[in-house]
């Protein structure tokens, strides 16, 4: 009769130096956890890859006695192939690749336009920097900007709702950036994202 | 007109890691060694 060693028993025994353990472990969870890794990468190669730098990081663990016995064993090699998917997945966002199919991928094309939460604090940042400044220049300034940059008038209309000519806009606009550049360089504030 | 050539990714369903994967693995558990001095964990690969 052929005496089935449970996942604990057989994790005991490769801790006290039984290579074999090692061997009838991965074989029994082979085809589970390959199959775990393809259904989320989808990639034959990467699926590969990941199963081994899972069970590379089994065998260092094991080795160095720092397993607990607490959970399951398979569980515990699932979580770490889940993380190593996710490690993935994070580095290929940062480095597009190409993939090797002659399918047409939209997603190639189409960007996420959105700005993540660090370049939009920063924007908002530089908005409301950019609205306090402008508030500390002069009236007739103020009102010339502000009109051309957040209603988009054109300097015609400018003059004809202001009851100034066009270039006494044009000259206070032109004014209203100049000492804008003053206020920015007097106060150190970084403009860019 | 100059042909470009093109390998397909595999279109098949991986049901289990290659025999090679298992066998750089059971290497790799043999040749690696951890070691304890002063309460610091080495490891070494010896090949």
């Amino acid at each position: 009769m052929i005496q089935v060693l449970e996942d604990s028993q057989l994790v005991k025994d490769y801790m006290s130096g039984n290579e074999r353990a090692i061997e009838v472990l991965i074989n029994r969870h082979n085809a589970r956890l390959t199959g775990f890794i393809y259904s989320k990468v989808g990639d034959r190669e990467l699926t590969e890859d990941i199963f081994q730098d899972t069970f590379m990081k089994v065998i260092r663990t094991l080795k160095r006695g720092a397993y607990n016995e607490e959970g399951k064993f398979l569980p515990w090699v699932m979580r770490i192939a889940h993380n190593l998917i996710i490690d993935h997945f994070r580095k290929s966002n940062r480095m597009p690749m190409f993939d090797g199919t002659d399918s047409f991928n939209v997603f190639s094309l189409m960007g996420d336009e959105k700005l993540n939460a660090e370049k939009q604090l920063i924007k908002d940042q530089i908005d409301s920097d950019l609205a306090r400044m402008i508030k500390e220049l002069p009236e007739d300034q103020q009102e010339v900007l502000q009109m051309r940059l957040y209603k988009d008038m054109s300097f015609k209309e400018i003059s004809e709702n202001t009851g100034v000519s066009i270039n006494t806009a044009l000259g206070r606009m032109r004014y209203a950036l100049i000492n804008l550049r003053k206020l920015v360089e007097a106060n150190s504030i970084v403009l860019t994202n | 007109m100059e042909k470009i050539y093109q390998t397909k990714k595999n279109q098949c369903k991986l049901v289990s890691a290659k025999p090679e994967t298992i066998k750089f693995l059971l290497d790799y558990s043999k040749s690696l060694k951890v070691t304890e001095a002063k309460g610091i964990q080495f490891e070494s690969n010896l090949n």
